[in-house]
């Protein structure tokens, strides 16, 4: 495979700005991927946003990622990606962050190692896409304003786009639980 | 109060405040409306909780995921040709166009380039989208205003979308037309398919857009339910990531198009120096649901004017970019005349064999009717995606409904949800 090519404008004023980070950065397809530290996350969007040589205003997407079993080496298990447009300069880049569980993926426990800080601060678009990465792979969002579960109810027994949790599910389709009309 | 919203505590911090709220917080007379999921104004299955002041909406609550079945699950065990069958199901009003999305983000993975005739077909197709997406979503606005008859005069005209699509693909309403660096049969007859898009761009559609702004754009009726409803300004459409007729409306100068161009859209797109297909990206300023009435509308005579300089002009050669690779389909004459044809279809449609995929990830994404509809792509090698994520743009658009309806009537609602052309199968996947 071809080596990437790291030219894209924003990383050194990234660089230059968060010296003491450790970032890592991808390229492919033409597409530059920035991985950032989860603790300093939110610093690094709140820079991409303000400087006026990065100026990413719009905030395309933000989605998660499972990455249980990937071929390739990861940096962790799930990632947050989030991804920036600026209109000014007609740019794109993808900000991602990898997180690592501490305890057992296939329930709905709360695990403090799954925490980020949200972007809705910064771009309010955010909200949505953070929570259906909440639904979805359990990543919690710490400072957002309404975390609940979006496309699932709140007792769903699991975050579905785990990679543990099966195509056909866990039987959740026989074993409901029936309401009779006199109990409701 | 048969209604609680839940859970209470989350409301504490409220970000879609507005000055109304502010001031009548201790209202004495709020009181609870569920609307929907089942209601014929919500289109589809869309839930919101209001509170209300009287008849004034103080707080707006939706509720999603009616009609959510993990399309995102099934993206990662379905093949890359396979998968166009559900995000088909995605924008059901405009299915070709997320076809078209889907396989775009795919040919950015691969890289694969198109030729140039799959380059004009395909662009074709994604205008008629555009169209029967907007006839709709025009229609529609009006119905919910009490105009009935502007519903039937864009919905009579899909029926003409409706054959096409079946004369190309062999069904009406999802095509599901779209492969991996191709289409999935080359059209049956160029000419035949020029008469018939010819037939609707020259004589159905001028007709029909006529009649409609004839019966709306200067209905007093109309323009009074619109006008000044539903809001939203032009940094706060960027702050939400609006993006579409809905952000073009509060004059956010983007389209996809124009700004990351695709297909014909692009310099040099048949690799003989082709200029890019000649348009302008109608703007409007005002952000109300009357200024995306007439930003969609201004959208269908461009999508008629990008048609109409291609079906001409439709270029001869091959539809599929060569099978390279076990990524792209043989064509099907080669597959029953030539051993290396049918090894590699089989190689593809064999479930224990490998694609020849990348291990990388990608987004790509394209202008869709509602806006921005991209799909965030990570491959692992094998044939299907590790992760198929969408950005759908109505799942985006509607959690600023919020914003733009608090403090509006109760009858607004319906205007303003008609104008932000929700579709809940693409809001829920």
């Amino acid at each position: 495979m071809a080596q990437p090519m790291l030219d894209h404008p924003t990383l050194p004023r990234v660089k230059a700005a968060f010296s003491d980070v450790r970032f890592l950065a991808t390229e492919f397809r033409g597409q530059t991927t920035l991985v950032v530290p989860k603790d300093q996350l939110h610093q690094v969007l709140r820079f991409l946003r303000d400087d006026p040589e990065c100026d990413y205003n719009f905030l395309s997407d933000v989605t998660g990622v499972d990455y249980l079993g990937y071929p390739a080496k990861q940096p962790g298990r799930f990632a947050v990606v989030y991804l920036l447009v600026s209109h000014a300069r007609g740019r794109r880049l993808t900000v991602k962050t990898y997180l690592d569980p501490t305890i057992d993926t296939s329930g709905i426990d709360p695990d403090p190692a799954l925490e980020v800080d949200s972007a809705t601060d910064i771009w309010p678009g955010a909200e949505w896409r953070e929570r259906e990465v909440y639904d979805m792979f359990g990543i919690r969002f710490r400072n957002h304003p309404d975390l609940r579960r979006i496309l699932t109810w709140k007792d769903y027994p699991a975050h579905p786009l785990r990679k543990d949790y099966p195509l056909r599910g866990r039987g959740e389709r026989e074993t409901y639980r029936i309401v009779e009309r006199d109990q409701a | 109060m048969p209604y609680t919203l839940q859970p209470d505590e989350g409301y504490d911090l409220d970000i879609e405040s507005t000055d109304y709220l502010k001031t009548h917080v201790d209202a004495p007379d709020r009181w609870v409306l569920n609307f929907g999921p089942q209601h014929p104004a919500t289109h589809t299955t869309l839930r919101i909780i209001l509170e209300l002041d009287g008849e004034r909406v103080v707080r707006a609550t939706p509720h999603i995921g009616y009609l959510h079945s993990g399309f995102e699950k099934l993206g990662e065990n379905h093949d890359y040709n396979q998968y166009v069958c559900t995000v088909s199901r995605m924008d059901y009003i405009s299915p070709i166009v997320n076809d078209i999305a889907w396989h775009h983000a795919c040919e950015i993975l691969f890289d694969i380039d198109l030729t140039p005739r799959c380059k004009v077909v395909r662009t074709i197709l994604a205008e008629l989208g555009r169209l029967q997406n907007h006839l709709l979503c025009v229609g529609a606005a009006a119905l919910d205003l009490g105009a009935f008859t502007g519903f039937i005069y864009g919905f009579n005209e899909r029926e003409f979308i409706y054959d096409i699509m079946d004369y190309i693909s062999g069904q009406r309403f999802h095509p599901d037309y779209t492969r991996v660096g191709g289409v999935m049969r080359d059209i049956p007859d160029d000419e035949v398919f020029r008469t018939m898009v010819r037939n609707f761009i020259d004589t159905r559609m001028p007709k029909t857009i006529k009649d409609l702004e004839t019966l709306l754009n200067r209905n007093r009726i109309f323009i009074d339910r619109l006008q000044n409803v539903g809001v939203i300004s032009h940094d706060d459409a960027i702050a939400w990531s609006l993006t579409g007729p809905l952000a073009r409306a509060s004059g956010v100068k983007r389209d996809l198009r124009k700004d990351e161009p695709y297909l014909c859209f692009k310099e040099n797109w048949d690799g003989q120096g082709a200029e890019p297909v000649k348009f302008s990206v109608p703007i409007a300023t005002d952000g109300d649901c009357l200024c995306r009435y007439l930003v969609r509308v201004e959208e269908m005579k461009q999508s008629m004017k990008i048609i109409d300089q291609l079906i001409d002009n439709i270029p001869k050669g091959p539809i599929d970019a060569s099978p390279e690779g076990k990524v792209r389909l043989p064509a099907k004459g080669d597959v029953y005349g030539s051993i290396e044809a049918t090894i590699q279809h089989f190689e593809i449609f064999m479930h224990n064999r490998g694609w020849d995929t990348p291990i990388g990830e990608a987004y790509g994404a394209i202008e869709s009717p509602n806006g921005e509809l991209g799909f965030y792509i990570v491959a692992d090698g094998g044939r299907t995606p590790w992760r198929a994520s969408t950005r759908p743009p109505s799942f985006i658009h509607f959690q600023a409904l919020p914003k733009m309806l608090e403090g509006h009537m109760l009858a607004d609602l319906v205007a303003v949800l008609g104008s932000l052309n929700i579709i809940a199968a693409e809001l829920d996947r």
